[in-house]
């Protein structure tokens, strides 16, 4: 790939690096084949949408700036709690402003959080953030009152997208809804990871010790994707409730922080769509696979995990680029 | 004079414990405008606590340092590299995954303060790009500006170092052993590009090639376990007698 | 009061279960910087192991246990061999997820023979019921794991101060480098060290059946105690895992008995406050 010398100006080739591939626009385009050839599917496809979302946002901190986190489903719970609280508890079912929401409240705590995740590293970072995790969930376990604990909040009730589009039951409204928010996260992240911003994150993955001598406050950076990530992982959280019409105590546990970590190196890290094709992958495998055999449905998981670390170190995503790279 | 402006780096008796080691004992320098110095001494005399003292990697127990007239030393490392103070790293400390053009880039936007903005592409930022693309050429490295760094040679990854520390715009640079490990045909043309530097900048590198030194410092401070021995010109280091027995000893019949 | 003394007891006897979980991982990180989050998984096999040993062999307790410390010690040096050392320079990502891997795949083997049911074992006559000292009643088979606990602490600390190999590991831990260089073949003692270490956690699987049960979830149920106890110890330190169990257990222990609540919540509460405190663990050194 890279042994033929440039014929073009740093410029060019910088700007080739986010330019929109044909790859890019097809991928897109097949996200609506589901209305058409798997109708039956949808609320599959609207899950998967909304895992990819909040295994994008894992993968601005985690592929993108190398900070591990074992607790994302902090954030994700608690967009999704904010809007089931907003709808249960108040009375207000409006899907736009709740996902606004569920973004600001999850951010907000994000920024907070962020404070003490930059001064951690190593396993002591693993382990604050495996900490806050169940930190939340055990705190929404004993607010029963509150958030229904274990039974899950009841009286969940969403009003129609822009007071037109009811929420069927066979998820036509909710795949077309989630696709869209997915495609807008994905947007506001393929716009960050392409920025200067972008570059001082992978700048902080490939060498965080030598981020000082060149003058950077990468702490700041830092704070900064962590709050972002947060917010979209609220906002992919936030769907899930409107979707499903329904919060449990599942959207906090460890179970979600490792599935989405999980469907990240699947698919691969530091690239968006790893984050997309590792939540297709996850979702739809355990979609065939749970249904013959539920109590084995993380042997294969954890297999698959040990092949890809072994042997496909950049995600199946990065392998085939590869092997593309190496055909081309 | 030099009396009548501020020195460009000043450092006042700057002390280091390690438990019971003393890697930094009382040094006290002085850096003028545009200066080229070497810091030289036997292995473990503490050269590069120094530098890491001086650039905030370390916290001195006791001392003070001051860029341009200014207090520095409580000053967080990457605020004293924006105030003007960088260095390179006797080991090559780099990004593997990104090209040098992207590094470059990256430390220039970090000086510019505009590396924090999310919402413009990086290839619009085209002033950055052109500097750091000047940069590199300027360090004969435009031909594999857009290559990973982890592919690059070893003696091109040398240069990179420099690279990142100029691009930080230092009135003040520290060199740690900027040629280590490159083959002797390479430090030539390494050290013909430091020759380059432009003239205002104060230079203070870490060097054990003595030809190199005589060559290129025109002051030379030798550092013996943490303290200064001696601090003189070129001329007078070549006879003293006490550098010949800690130092140069060793390399006299070599 | 005599509640108070019976629950620093069982909290104590629980953190000493505790102890003999995580040490190994504690030394083993603190040397190789690993993250082996299937160091539980060690544990459930000793667990299994004393399991088979009981029912279908037939043979006793006191069997069981070295037992149990035997199998995970010889299945982690098969492991070691062929896997681990591939990831010792991988990156902590790569170290978390291949070892959850291990942990999955173990969850899933053991349900596969033994199904979610817990496995009850039945303890020799001598282990069982209770001591009456100053009119309160203690339960035999704590003071056993207590003493059990205390003896392996004294053996440990006996090992690394005065034996050759213990020498040979407070090297490593120091500074891997520098004892390479000194031409010490750390592999061979990282070797042996994480032999020794994973069959504690063995071992330990064996004794928690007792107090804890045992089913397919105990590898990563526990796991997250151990983890808890190392990095709250510190890295590397023995007195640092022997403190942050006995914290953990009695902490644990007293906060299900007196705020049953918000007990496992104030656990978390005091690990994050720890870690933003001293990262490095309360006997951590790095």
């Amino acid at each position: 790939m890279h042994d033929v010398a440039p014929t073009t100006t740093p410029h060019a080739w910088l700007a080739r690096q986010s330019r929109w591939s044909w790859f890019e626009i097809v991928f897109w385009l097949a996200t609506l084949l589901p209305f058409f050839l798997f109708p039956t599917y949808l609320t599959l496809a609207s899950q998967i949408a909304i895992a990819a979302l909040f295994a994008i946002s894992v993968d601005l901190i985690l592929g993108y700036a190398g900070i591990v986190t074992l607790g994302h489903a902090l954030f994700f719970g608690l967009g999704a709690y904010t809007v089931g609280l907003l709808s249960a508890r108040l009375g207000w079912g409006e899907p736009i402003s709740g996902l606004i929401l569920a973004g600001a409240v999850a951010g907000f705590v994000g920024f907070v959080a962020s404070y003490l995740i930059v001064r951690v590293q190593h396993l002591a970072l693993i382990m604050v953030t495996l900490g806050l995790g169940f930190l939340a969930y055990e705190l929404a376990n004993a607010m029963t009152w509150l958030t229904g604990g274990t039974d899950g909040l009841r009286g969940v009730r969403m009003w129609e997208i822009f007071g037109t589009f009811r929420f069927d039951l066979w998820g036509y409204t909710a795949y077309t809804y989630s696709l869209a928010v997915l495609f807008l996260g994905f947007l506001v992240s393929r716009t960050i990871v392409n920025s200067s911003f972008g570059l001082a994150l992978r700048g902080i993955r490939e060498n965080v010790g030598r981020m000082p001598a060149i003058g950077s406050d990468h702490a700041w950076h830092l704070r900064k994707i962590y709050t972002i990530s947060a917010a979209l992982a609220g906002i992919a959280g936030g769907l899930l409730t409107q979707t499903t019409s329904t919060v449990g105590l599942d959207v906090l546990s460890f179970q979600r922080s490792a599935d989405v970590v999980v469907m990240l190196i699947l698919g691969g890290t530091g690239r968006l769509y790893g984050a997309i094709l590792g939540a297709i992958i996850f979702l739809v495998a355990r979609d065939q696979l749970a249904g013959v055999n539920p109590q084995y449905w993380y042997f294969w998981i954890g297999l698959l995990l040990m092949v890809v670390v072994l042997f496909m170190p950049k995600g199946i995503l990065g392998f085939l680029a590869k092997l593309a790279g190496r055909r081309g | 004079m030099a009396d009548t402006q501020p020195m460009m780096l000043k450092t006042d008796a700057l002390s280091k414990n390690f438990g019971a080691l003393q890697v930094a004992r009382d040094v006290s320098l002085t850096l003028p405008r545009g200066c080229r110095y070497a810091l030289i001494g036997p292995n473990g005399a503490g050269k590069t606590t120094l530098i890491n003292l001086i650039t905030g990697r370390l916290k001195p127990d006791s001392g003070t340092i001051a860029l341009d007239g200014e207090d520095i030393t409580a000053t967080p490392a990457a605020v004293r590299v924006r105030k003007g103070l960088a260095r390179t790293f006797q080991i090559n400390t780099l990004f593997p995954e990104l090209t040098p053009i992207e590094a470059v880039t990256l430390a220039v936007s970090e000086r510019e303060a505009v590396a924090g903005q999310f919402w413009r592409r990086l290839s619009t930022q085209t002033e950055a790009i052109d500097e750091a693309f000047a940069i590199l050429s300027g360090l004969r490295l435009a031909d594999v500006a857009t290559r990973p760094t982890r592919i690059l040679a070893y003696g091109q990854q040398r240069l990179l170092e420099i690279a990142l520390a100029l691009a930080t715009r230092p009135k003040a640079l520290l060199l740690d052993e900027p040629a280590a490990g490159v083959p002797k045909d390479e430090s030539a043309m390494l050290f013909s590009v430091l020759a380059g530097l432009p003239e205002d900048i104060s230079v203070l590198f870490i060097e054990h090639d003595m030809n190199i030194v005589f060559r290129f410092a025109t002051r030379i401070i030798v550092l013996v376990s943490g303290g200064v021995l001696v601090e003189d010109t070129t001329a007078n280091i070549r006879t003293d007698a006490r550098v010949r027995d800690v130092y140069l000893g060793h390399g006299a019949h070599g | 009061m005599s509640n108070l003394v019976i629950v620093l007891f069982d909290g104590f006897a629980f953190g000493m279960l505790l102890f003999v979980l995580s040490v190994g991982l504690s030394v083993t990180l603190g040397m190789m910087n690993f993250i082996n989050l299937a160091h539980g998984a060690f544990g459930m096999l000793g667990g299994y192991v004393t399991v088979i040993v009981m029912r279908q062999l037939g043979l006793p307790f006191v069997v069981a246990l070295p037992a149990a410390f035997i199998s995970a010690a010889v299945l982690s040096i098969v492991i070691e061999r062929t896997l681990f050392r591939r990831l010792y320079r991988a990156g902590e990502l790569n170290q978390v997820l291949f070892t959850i891997g291990i942990v999955f795949v173990a969850t899933a083997v053991a349900t596969w023979f033994f199904g979610t049911v817990q496995q009850p074992i039945r303890l020799p006559a001598w282990l069982r019921g209770t001591v009456e000292i100053g009119g309160i009643r203690f339960g035999t088979y704590r003071i056993f794991l207590i003493a059990i606990a205390l003896a392996i602490t004294a053996l440990l600390v006996f090992g690394i101060e005065r034996t050759r190999l213990g020498a040979q590991i407070r090297a490593a831990v120091d500074n891997q480098r520098v004892a390479q260089g000194l031409g010490l073949n750390v592999e061979r003692v990282f070797g042996i060290t994480f032999a020794l270490g994973s069959g504690l956690a063995g071992l330990g699987g064996a004794l928690a059946i007792e107090i804890v049960g045992l089913d397919p979830s105990f590898a990563f149920h526990y796991l997250v105690y151990v983890l808890i106890v190392v990095s709250v110890g510190g890295l590397g330190s023995i007195t640092g895992s022997f403190v942050g169990a006995a914290l953990l257990g009695i902490g644990d222990v007293a906060g299900k008995y007196f705020v049953p609540e918000i007990g496992s919540f104030l656990i978390y509460l005091i690990l994050v406050a720890v870690l933003l405190w001293r990262p490095l663990g309360l006997f951590g050194r790095r």
